[in-house]
């Protein structure tokens, strides 16, 4: 029997959802055709568009459903970026000769540069540098503090460099780091965005669910979801549209919504939607009991394993209330996920510990799951200040709402056999041969 | 009331084995195929299971085959993706699009020319709503980029001669994607994906073996042709075909790029690098398992098509006979199986779809991305429909399940709601 600890990477379907979904996928008809099957699939549809608005306190109109949440943020990123570089181009003159609804050529576009802080998914990181590669995009990285969190001063510092924030296409960034689960300063950096006019996209999938974001900061134009990461199905995601921004849409073909083309998939919206109500059902109660357990592994962690650290807001959340800071030990605690601990083994190589645990029927992660696989460091330990070789021994366990707290105290057994082994063996590998 | 099912061609039902085979995956075996420990391995490996299923019944390698969210983005990345990829390798900025492609086609080609300064030439169909050659032909410059053709119309269930329309395109060096959304499932893609011809889809190892011995270069080896495109050795290949998994019976929300060729595409979606650096975003598994169900299932039904072609033309000839007026759209027998689409001038598409509607038969007047709009279709436009002709149109289509009573009463309903209308 497997204990799950990598619910940040998907959150298996509770048999509720599952229920709800196989019911739906019965259905019969294509929400876009006139008939009676057809009209039932649409208002299955726009229920589901509704629940999952109302848990952002945003109307229906607003929520544009995608394939994932990879879509959805490869349209908040390009299509916010596009929609800048098309629209009135402010100071800079459009060509006068150019078609009416053809772009402005690449170098007369307003407004190239990207906001980026060095610690987003790679679905965002990947979307940007294809963007500064491709589309003439100028990328400005933002720097993360210690616990992964964006720096407002450099946010601001950024705003104000070149032609000003005139010249700014967009602000894009997590809601919660989906690695380390430091909760983000969207507030704060969406007011200072929106005194500047500058929209900002909201990678809200490793947050949403885990904790309430509504209602959504008036700066903010756009926010990415996907319903697998909170126990609905693979392949089913959206963009939170705000009303007054616009996107230039990455699928064509149908306009069945706004910003997306593609037959829309009614039943995948429905089990969203019921993953999402359920989520949001009991959101504090949920995310009080995560986080107890949570706070159970980090103490025992920190009890057993004096030589790991442990990283993000979290980790300094269980250092405060290990050393007795109780207040210290709240306030870090209110500027993390509930359900995620990410921590470091000096010594060691994630991927040997997460296959020891896996061994010991653990499933945990290295952090994203869009990355394991490929034995790099972090690159948000690395923008945390972690050295490379700190950073390698990652290792991300994260809860989901069926945890036990036997499960965490299994792991917490199992846990010093992992990492003394991890450890011996990342020695053996530094050690220097000597006579060959 | 029992409901006839006639508008399979935009949305089929979920079957119940496609169901059964996605539930271990929508269960227990619920991994993320990026994680590393075990229940990710398992579900990467039930995602290559589906891919190698797919790539067997399609006669292509199994890194040729993309997922993707559905037939829209299989198109626009197979249209917008060759196109970019093509540009990059110093083709010119010319495209052509047949002109009653599906929106997903005809939108992408838009974007193309609005984002990146290319020109869109449309290629046009004679009064079946047939593309020629020697149009296409016309149409070509030593430098286009593209040419995007459909396998079959949507609308009025044409089959395109695709075969010599590739051959055109790719002896200038354009690259291929050929929209099969309709006829994936029902027959196989022509020109046939692999050199050893459509009988031979064997395994991949032996596909790539025949399409070798064959002397016609199996994908990924087509270096012997011109350096600028690869795979250029397929003189008859197209680059990139589109399929979508809820028009066979898989659900929603999963389709697939297939890319015979292994010509370059540039990606739409980054982040993550799944599937190869071509499309980012966590695999749906469960997806792909009902896909290659999906597709399987209708490989062994397929083997009855003459009897389901022989059904569609009773069905033809007694509307023909029953509705007066009603005249066929599209090729008489070079046409989907399962497909049969009418104009009748002086009755409006939609009164009559909702008094069949009121009567148990489900149907459309065109393509259901366009339903709900009050305009002509612009595919019988384009085949030459006045447009208050091309405001009656009507399609039916349905699947291999179907039976000859449901298509009878249907008959008989249609030509009840059509009398009714006209009084």
């Amino acid at each position: 029997m497997v204990v799950y600890l990598d619910h940040a990477a998907g959150s298996p379907m509770p048999a509720s959802i599952r229920g709800a979904y196989l019911a739906a996928l019965e259905h019969v008809g294509n929400p876009s055709s006139i008939h009676s099957a057809g009209q039932a699939a649409r208002g299955m549809l726009e229920g589901a568009r509704e629940r999952i608005a109302a848990t952002l306190g945003v109307d229906a109109v607003e929520v544009v459903l995608t394939g994932g949440g990879t879509e959805a943020v490869n349209l908040g990123v390009k299509g916010l970026f596009w929609q800048r570089q098309a629209g009135a181009a402010g100071d800079r003159a459009v060509a006068p000769d150019a078609a009416p609804d053809a772009a402005p050529a690449r170098a007369d576009r307003p407004r190239p540069r990207i906001l980026m802080p060095r610690a987003e998914h790679h679905a965002t990181l990947d979307a940007v540098e294809w963007l500064a590669a491709h589309e003439g995009a100028q990328l400005r990285w933002l720097e993360v503090d210690e616990v992964g969190a964006l720096r407002l001063d450099d946010f601001e510092a950024a705003l104000a460099e070149g032609a000003g924030p005139v010249d700014v296409a967009l602000l894009t960034m997590l809601a919660a780091n989906n690695e380390v689960g430091t909760l983000q300063p969207v507030a704060e950096a969406a007011a200072l965005a929106a005194a500047h006019g500058v929209p900002v996209h909201v990678d809200a999938i490793a947050a949403y669910g885990q904790v309430p974001l509504a209602p959504l900061p008036a700066g903010v134009s756009a926010v990415s979801l996907s319903a697998h990461k909170l126990g609905g199905p693979v392949g089913v995601g959206a963009l939170v549209l705000r009303r007054g921004a616009d996107v230039v849409p990455l699928l064509h073909g149908g306009s069945q919504q706004r910003g997306r083309s593609g037959t829309m998939d009614a039943a995948g919206a429905a089990a969203f939607a019921a993953a999402s109500d359920e989520a949001h059902a009991a959101i504090a109660e949920r995310a009080a009991r995560k986080a107890q357990l949570r706070d159970r592994l980090a103490a025992g962690i920190l009890a057993a394993l004096p030589q790991v650290e442990l990283r993000g807001a979290a980790g300094r959340a269980a250092a405060a209330r290990a050393a007795g800071r109780v207040a210290e030990a709240d306030a870090w605690a209110a500027r993390a996920l509930p359900g995620t601990l990410h921590l470091t083994v000096p010594g060691a190589e994630g991927d040997s510990l997460l296959m020891l645990l896996d061994l010991a029927g653990f499933a945990v992660s290295t952090g994203s799951a869009c990355q394991a696989g490929v034995p790099e460091p972090s690159h948000v330990l690395l923008a945390m200040g972690l050295h490379e070789q700190a950073a390698r021994g990652a290792l991300r366990v994260s809860l989901g709402p069926e945890t036990t707290e036997a499960d965490v105290d299994a792991l917490l057994a199992a846990l010093p056999d992992a990492v003394a082994r991890a450890t011996s063996a990342g020695l053996a590998a530094r050690t220097p041969t000597l006579g060959r | 009331m029992t409901i006839i099912d006639l508008d399979q061609a935009a949305t089929a039902s979920v079957r119940r084995t496609v169901l059964e085979a996605m539930w271990p995956h929508l269960t227990g075996d619920y991994g993320n195929p990026s994680s590393t420990h075990a229940l990710g391995r398992r579900a990467a490996d039930a995602l290559e299971d589906a891919r190698s299923r797919i790539a067997r019944l399609l006669g292509v390698r199994a890194a040729q085959i993309v997922f993707t969210s559905g037939g829209t983005e299989a198109d626009n990345l197979g249209v917008i993706g060759l196109t970019l990829a093509a540009l990059t390798a110093g083709r010119d900025r010319h495209v052509v699009v047949g002109a009653v492609e599906h929106e997903a086609v005809l939108a992408s080609a838009d974007h193309l020319a609005r984002w990146h300064g290319v020109e869109v030439s449309r290629l046009g169909v004679d009064e079946l709503g047939r593309y020629s050659v020697g149009e296409l032909q016309a149409l070509l410059r030593p430098g286009t980029a593209l040419v995007a053709v459909q396998h079959a119309n949507n609308e009025v269930g044409t089959l395109q001669p695709v075969d010599s329309l590739v051959r055109a395109a790719r002896a200038v060096g354009a690259r291929v994607h050929v929209d099969a959304v309709q006829t994936a499932g029902w027959m196989p893609v022509v020109p046939p994906l692999t050199g050893a011809g459509p009988g031979a889809a064997g395994s991949t190892a032996a596909g790539a073996g025949a399409a070798g011995a064959a002397g016609s270069g199996a994908a990924g080896s087509g270096a012997a042709g011109t350096a600028d495109v690869p795979g250029a050795g397929a003189a008859s290949r197209p680059d990139a075909v589109a399929i979508s998994g809820h028009k066979l019976g898989a659900p929603k929300g999963i389709g697939a790029l297939v890319l015979p060729t292994g010509a370059p595409v540039e990606p739409l979606i980054h982040g993550g690098g799944q599937e190869r650096e071509r499309r980012s975003g966590t695999e749906n598994v469960a997806g792909a398992v009902g896909l290659a169900v999906a597709l399987e299932l209708a490989q062994q039904e397929r083997e009855d098509l003459v009897a389901i072609a022989a059904r569609r033309d009773r069905f033809v000839a007694d509307v023909l006979a029953r509705v007066p007026g009603a005249a066929l759209t599209g090729h008489p027998s070079e046409r989907l199986p399962a497909h049969a689409s009418f104009v009748v001038p002086g009755i409006g598409g939609e009164p009559l779809l909702i008094a069949l509607d009121d009567r148990g038969v489900i149907a459309s007047s065109g393509s259901a991305c366009a339903a709900g709009r009050d305009d002509p279709s612009p595919v019988l436009l384009a085949m030459g429909y006045p447009a208050d002709v091309a405001r009656t149109a009507l399609r039916f289509s349905w699947g291999a399940s179907t039976t000859q009573d449901e298509l009878a009463s249907a008959v008989e309903l249609l030509a009840r709601s059509a009398a009714a209308l006209r009084v």
